[in-house]
């Protein structure tokens, strides 16, 4: 649970905030806040979660520091949201990994990288690293298939699992049953909502980044990220159909389907990402949190490098780098998955379940 | 400080000086503005702010019906009593007609009406993030025309020989320099924030007084003009003062410090003693009176006192209420003598006559045969828990201001208009408003008086 310093803390902030209402033409948590009037640390880690830290409402607060107020929603929020990706990630052990979003995410990488290059040595011997592959099946030369699909497999679902499981406990402890969750209209407004960023939006004119200016560039990196990866999915789905299905293994010529949709996913994910790295340098680090920027860099760079060595092996892909390369690219990928459910990808779950219990209550409300 | 010759310098940072400088900077001229907070307080009393009232033949997208000139009219008349220039007045009213184009065109967002405001549906439009949302986009716009922007420029003096403005003495970061300028447009606000300047005329009272907005609105720009010889408007002792809880921040604690807790309970004073009908009209209309009468009692402190009955049916406010299991227990934490207190609320039970309660309109739950009387909303004030706030007056703004003409221009006491030297906002408004209070209008005043100073400025420095 987050300390009760900070929870006292975020429930002071929000007396204020309810006394005021200004910002509540800006975002979900307002309209949220109002049905309330005292907050208890489920209510407040619900709203946390609910805030997209467009930051809107802390440069339109007449309270923000230097006001003996202090009021700084963004901030205090991130602090909660980084306790609720730790408190309901599983097991203890690797939440931890939360502390320090920006050491594990390189150990992690580093760690993943190193297994897959040690593991490509021992079964194949260094010349399959150093040989150019090509023609049918030429991945499973450097990597058998076992060793490919299986332990990919097992952290893919691994990693479903605990995200499952936190957003199941997350989703009870701000008070709702399941049954509840499956209210359809319900979902689909706070899918629209998730899908378009709408709270990004900032009623218009965008958000504040990364400055007190606005501007819809969060938005729009974000949603490079989010559909790249999107795209990449549904390479690496449609590349397993072929593959398990149709008998095709990969690779694919370059006008394939997977490769299409993988070079494109590629190519958004490394403009996003290198985008949403330079906003979050050049932002104002007054409404932000240590944690959260750590994890935030994290997971973006960790995005990044699983775009770029997926790029490259395409592009080096009849070259004698094939061999290193693929190892690379699936170590960073193993990276990225073991990291997803300890790491800013969380953020996803518990976003769109607050996005559901929203729209619950404004349904009722 | 610069050392250059403007053609406009603005005296202030709020919305009439932005307006102001946003204008006289479109008419072509040379601005400089001089914001005496630092940036992050800038705005002086904008920033609290979260709607204005303008004049509309129809509904839009953000007021809900017309508010024609006519009706705008008799509303200033009702609330002022007759206190106001009828001819600047009407021009207030008429030129108020295109803020729902003006103000988005300089920044300024739109949303709807906020919870629990919308009695100011029709009449008013709402910044959408509140007053620091458009001041903040005003800052942004004056930024990017070229105006020059200085914050911590504290202008001491003015220079002014026989009605004609020369130069302005500013005072920043420790030294200070001398401004020279073609106009000058004054929109530094009130006096409000000036305890000693109260003083004068309420004594030790003023000590006891919360100021609403900015600590910045010392007036010493106003004293500077009425030092130069412009004619004064407005009563100099008056203010607007609102009920906020005793505990608000002495100064700038704005909106959050309000308690709206009056009408569905009693008040008493120090003495535990009810001293004003808390049901006398509906919350919005009485709301803006309690400071006045707060300001009036022994210690300048009353307390609004209600039981579970009453608890709720307000907006929260910031501080959380005192609460106890009885009213001896609740006068023993107020400092009241706890028979008195008894006594007020057993006399107030016994006159409150039976009537089916209804906060949404003028209901019939009254008290008969008690003084004061509580004309509406009268329920017994006797189920536990009994939950009590301190209340204090909290100055929003006050009426003493310089005397304007048509132009902007500061008229001075022989009757003559000052060629170069304007006024908008706060410092004038009381040529318009010279007493009572309508929601969202001073910032009327001063968004139309800041538009037309910074023409006329510009008008007077470039031609």
């Amino acid at each position: 649970m987050p300390s009760a310093e900070l929870v006292q803390e975020a429930a002071r902030q929000m007396v204020i905030c309810n006394a005021c209402r200004y910002c509540e033409g800006y975002c979900a948590v307002f309209p949220a806040m109002e049905l309330r009037r005292a907050f208890s640390a489920q209510d407040l880690s619900y709203l946390a979660n609910l805030c997209f830290d467009c930051r809107d409402c802390y440069y339109a607060c007449q309270y923000a520091p230097p006001h003996e107020f202090a009021v700084n929603v963004p901030r205090v929020f991130a602090e909660l949201r980084a306790d609720t990706y730790r408190d309901y990630s599983w097991p203890r052990l690797l939440a931890g990994l939360y502390r320090r979003g920006g050491l594990a995410g390189g150990v992690i990488s580093a760690v993943s990288v190193a297994a897959v290059l040690l593991l490509v040595l021992v079964l194949g011997g260094p010349g399959v690293l150093l040989s150019a592959h090509v023609g049918q099946a030429a991945f499973y030369r450097v990597v058998p298939y076992a060793a490919m699909v299986l332990p990919a497999l097992a952290i893919a679902l691994f990693g479903l699992a605990v995200l499952l499981a936190g957003a199941i406990r997350f989703w009870r402890d701000t008070g709702g049953s399941l049954r509840e969750m499956l209210d359809g209209r319900a979902l689909l407004r706070a899918t629209a909502d998730a899908f378009t960023l709408r709270y990004l939006a900032g009623g218009g004119a965008g958000c504040n980044y990364p400055d007190e200016g606005f501007s819809q560039s969060r938005r729009w990196l974000h949603h490079l990220v989010f559909y790249g990866f999107l795209l990449d999915l549904a390479a690496t789905t449609v590349a397993a159909a072929y593959d398990h299905l149709l008998g095709r293994p990969a690779p694919y010529p370059l006008l394939s389907a997977p490769v299409v949709l993988g070079t494109l996913g590629g190519v958004m994910l490394v403009a996003g990402t290198v985008g949403l790295l330079v906003l979050k340098r050049r932002s104002d680090p007054a409404p932000a949190e240590r944690r959260m920027v750590a994890m935030d860099v994290a997971f973006l760079l960790v995005l990044l490098l699983t775009s770029l060595t997926g790029l490259l092996l395409l592009a080096l892909r009849e070259t004698g780098a094939m061999g290193a390369l693929l190892a690379i690219h699936l170590g960073m990928v193993a990276a990225l998955f073991v990291t997803l459910p300890y790491g800013k990808f969380a953020h996803l779950v518990y976003r769109y379940a607050a996005l559901i219990r929203g729209a619950i209550e404004q349904a009722r409300a | 400080m610069p050392d250059r010759f403007y053609d406009v310098v603005v005296v202030g940072g709020g919305n009439a000086a932005l307006c102001a400088a946003i204008t006289a900077q479109r008419g072509g001229a040379d601005v400089l503005l001089l914001e005496a907070a630092p940036e992050a307080l800038r705005g002086g009393n904008s920033r609290h702010t979260r709607d204005i009232r303008y004049m509309h033949d129809r509904a839009g997208a953000f007021v809900t019906g017309a508010y024609t000139a006519e009706e705008f009219w008799e509303d200033l008349q009702r609330v002022t009593g007759g206190e106001t220039d009828e001819a600047l007045a009407r021009l207030t009213i008429s030129e108020s007609a295109d803020l729902g184009d003006w103000m988005p065109a300089h920044g300024v967002r739109w949303q709807q009406p906020l919870k629990g405001t919308l009695h100011l549906a029709r009449t008013n439009v709402f910044f959408l993030g509140g007053g620091k949302a458009m001041v903040n986009a005003y800052y942004d716009t004056a930024r990017k025309q070229g105006v020059e922007i200085l914050y911590e420029a504290e202008v001491q003096r003015l220079n002014v020989d026989d009605g004609v403005f020369r130069s302005a003495v500013v005072a920043r970061g420790g030294a200070s320099g001398e401004v020279r300028a073609k106009a000058v447009v004054v929109a530094s606000g009130g006096f409000e924030a000036n305890i000693p300047w109260l003083k004068e005329y309420w004594g030790e009272a003023a000590d006891h007084f919360v100021i609403r907005g900015t600590p910045y609105n010392q007036g010493r720009l106003l004293k500077e003009l009425l030092a130069h010889g412009a004619r004064p408007v407005g009563n100099p002792r008056e203010f607007h003062a609102v009920a906020v809880d005793a505990r608000a921040p002495k100064f700038d604690g704005g909106i959050v410090t309000r308690l709206d807790s009056v009408p569905f309970g009693i008040v008493v004073n120090r003495e535990a003693s009810r001293f004003y009908d808390e049901g006398e009209d509906f919350w919005p209309k009485r709301y803006a009176i309690w400071g006045g009468l707060i300001a009036r009692q022994p210690g300048q402190i009353a307390y609004s006192i209600v039981d579970a009955r009453g608890a709720g049916r307000f907006m929260p406010s910031v501080f959380p209420p005192l609460q106890a299991g009885s009213l001896t227990d609740l006068a023993g934490l107020l400092g009241l003598d706890a028979r008195a207190l008894v006594a007020t609320v057993e006399a107030f039970n016994r006159a409150v006559r039976p009537g089916s309660f209804d906060p949404s309109r003028l209901d019939d739950c009254r008290t008969e045969g008690l003084e004061p009387p509580k004309s509406h909303w009268a329920l017994p004030v006797d189920q536990p828990p009994f939950w009590a706030y301190p209340l204090r007056p909290g100055i929003t703004f006050t009426y003493l201001g310089v005397t304007v003409n048509r132009q902007a221009q500061v008229v001075l006491r022989d009757g003559r208009p000052a060629p170069n030297l304007f006024a908008a906002g706060e410092v004038m408004a009381g040529n318009i408003l010279g007493r009572g209070y309508l929601a969202g209008f001073g910032l009327t005043i001063g968004t139309v008086f800041g538009r037309i100073a910074g023409r006329e400025a510009a008008r007077h420095a470039v031609g």
